[in-house]
């Protein structure tokens, strides 16, 4: 049977095509969680908090995410035995979320701090004048303006995210890229179809992402 | 006007960015109700020696007290300081992405939290008072100057702060704009507010101050009643800078 009409490829490329949109959906959550978190550590007055937030950006954003997802398999489940879930591919997959998220999660710090430094600092030094706290200046002056400037960059953040999500693979789960592999040894006849319709599934859902970030860009624009 | 019991009192402050001595061994008491006008020329300290009352500017040695208190450091306690003393910036920094109403109301709800009507209330009431009730629901960037400053000071007041800080409150506004905040200083000057005012504008420092400080290189110079000092400078520094802005 023809590569594209064999029921068991069209199930294998929907459900690769769902790890890699469950692995991205998590991990968008958990980064951008983080993210900001870290960012409101490297902008605050403790000292402490300012540098665990540069260390964890200075050592996820420098080391290759490979590396990151295999120590998350190889380090984190294989020798400190931590399991997520008694599912086999489960387990690969929260391994997968936790990789991908504590590593976007330097990259949302450091667009969202980009962010905090187009606010202009008279916001803050007004928020503290009335006698807000730091985290009460930092979640109601400074973030929602910082906000607008950084929802182009986190598109961006995002369509990476989406597409790193592949390497998951290389821990066993048969995300789409594993799929594609699979494919491509069994049809070597269809070799460039195949990459065609893996490469045109991943546009089909990025490229309207970043129109999508782009306009939500605009409509937020700062007004001054 | 004035009781005598001390609000505001600096005593040997200094303050250094870098090897620029902004505040050089700064004593200045000021009572409960008074209204001081500090003028010198620019980069002559008196923006940071406003600044430094709610410790927007950390100083490097001395000490400020506030009603009897040192400020105290980062934290809780100067959060709570700050809530007490009003201050309105040269560039009005209103909350760009909030609305008139929501800036005055905002101290008051998150910080003393009222509730949101009762704030919302004594907020239009104050944004009454300086006479722009009807930009309560605009944002900050559809206002003129003159009002964006006004809404500043309302957002101030709505802390019920024991004292003002104005730092150059007429410096960004074009002319015609000046008077109408300065109507609203004068008149919360004559209702007893305690106010520390960092200006150019002299006629205001002639008719609402009951005092004038002089500074010069981070040095406080004078220290005098206007009368007095307009009339009579005793420094040839002071005397220097009035012929240059009272010629024109």
């Amino acid at each position: 049977m023809d590569v594209f009409t064999d029921p068991t490829n069209i199930d294998a490329y929907v459900s690769g095509f769902l790890w890699i949109l469950k692995l991205t959906g998590a991990s968008a959550v958990f980064a951008l969680v983080l993210g900001v978190l870290l960012a409101a550590m490297r902008v605050s007055p403790v000292p402490v908090l300012r540098g665990f937030g540069a260390a964890w950006v200075g050592t996820f954003r420098n080391t290759p995410l490979t590396l990151v997802i295999f120590f998350c398999y190889f380090g984190l489940y294989s020798t400190l035995g931590l399991s997520l879930s008694d599912d086999l591919n489960r387990n690969i997959y929260w391994l997968g979320v936790i990789g991908l998220s504590v590593y976007t999660a330097a990259f949302v710090c450091e667009a969202v701090r980009s962010g905090i430094n187009t606010v202009p600092t008279g916001q803050a030094e007004a928020a503290r004048a009335i006698g807000l706290s730091f985290a009460q200046t930092l979640r109601i002056v400074v973030l929602p303006q910082a906000t607008r400037s950084v929802v182009a960059p986190f598109g961006s953040i995002l369509i990476a995210l989406c597409k790193n999500a592949t390497i998951v693979g290389t821990i066993g789960l048969i995300e789409a890229s594993s799929v594609m592999k699979d494919l491509l040894n069994s049809y070597g006849n269809a070799v460039i179809p195949i990459f065609l319709v893996f490469a045109g599934t991943f546009a089909a859902i990025l490229i309207p992402t970043g129109y999508f970030f782009g306009w939500l860009a605009n409509r937020l624009a700062v007004k001054r | 006007m004035t009781t005598g019991e001390p609000l505001i009192v600096l005593d040997g402050v200094n303050k250094w960015f870098g090897p620029l001595h902004v505040l050089d061994d700064v004593s200045l008491s000021v009572g409960k109700g008074e209204v001081v006008v500090v003028i010198g020329p620019s980069g002559s300290g008196k923006s940071t020696l406003c600044r430094a009352i709610n410790r927007l500017e950390p100083i490097n040695s001395g000490t400020i007290t506030f009603d009897g208190r040192p400020l105290p450091a980062e934290g809780r306690e100067l959060a709570k300081l700050r809530s007490e003393v009003g201050m309105v910036f040269q560039s009005f920094n209103l909350f760009a992405h909030k609305t008139i109403l929501e800036n005055v109301t905002l101290g008051p709800v998150k910080v003393r939290k009222e509730k949101p009507a009762a704030a919302r209330e004594r907020g239009l009431a104050l944004l009454d008072r300086v006479g722009i009730a009807n930009q309560a629901d605009k944002y900050p960037a559809q206002l003129s100057g003159g009002q964006q400053q006004r809404a500043a000071i309302a957002r101030a007041l709505a802390m019920q702060p024991k004292a003002m800080l104005f730092d150059e409150p007429t410096s960004a506004l074009d002319p015609e704009m000046v008077g109408e905040v300065l109507d609203v200083m004068t008149s919360l000057a004559s209702e007893g507010m305690t106010m520390v005012v960092v200006t150019h504008e002299m006629g205001f420092a002639r008719h609402a101050a009951n005092r004038v400080i002089f500074m010069a290189d981070g040095k406080l110079v004078e220290d005098a009643s206007p009368t007095e000092f307009f009339a009579n400078p005793r420094s040839e520094r002071a005397r220097d800078f009035l012929s240059k802005i009272l010629t024109h």
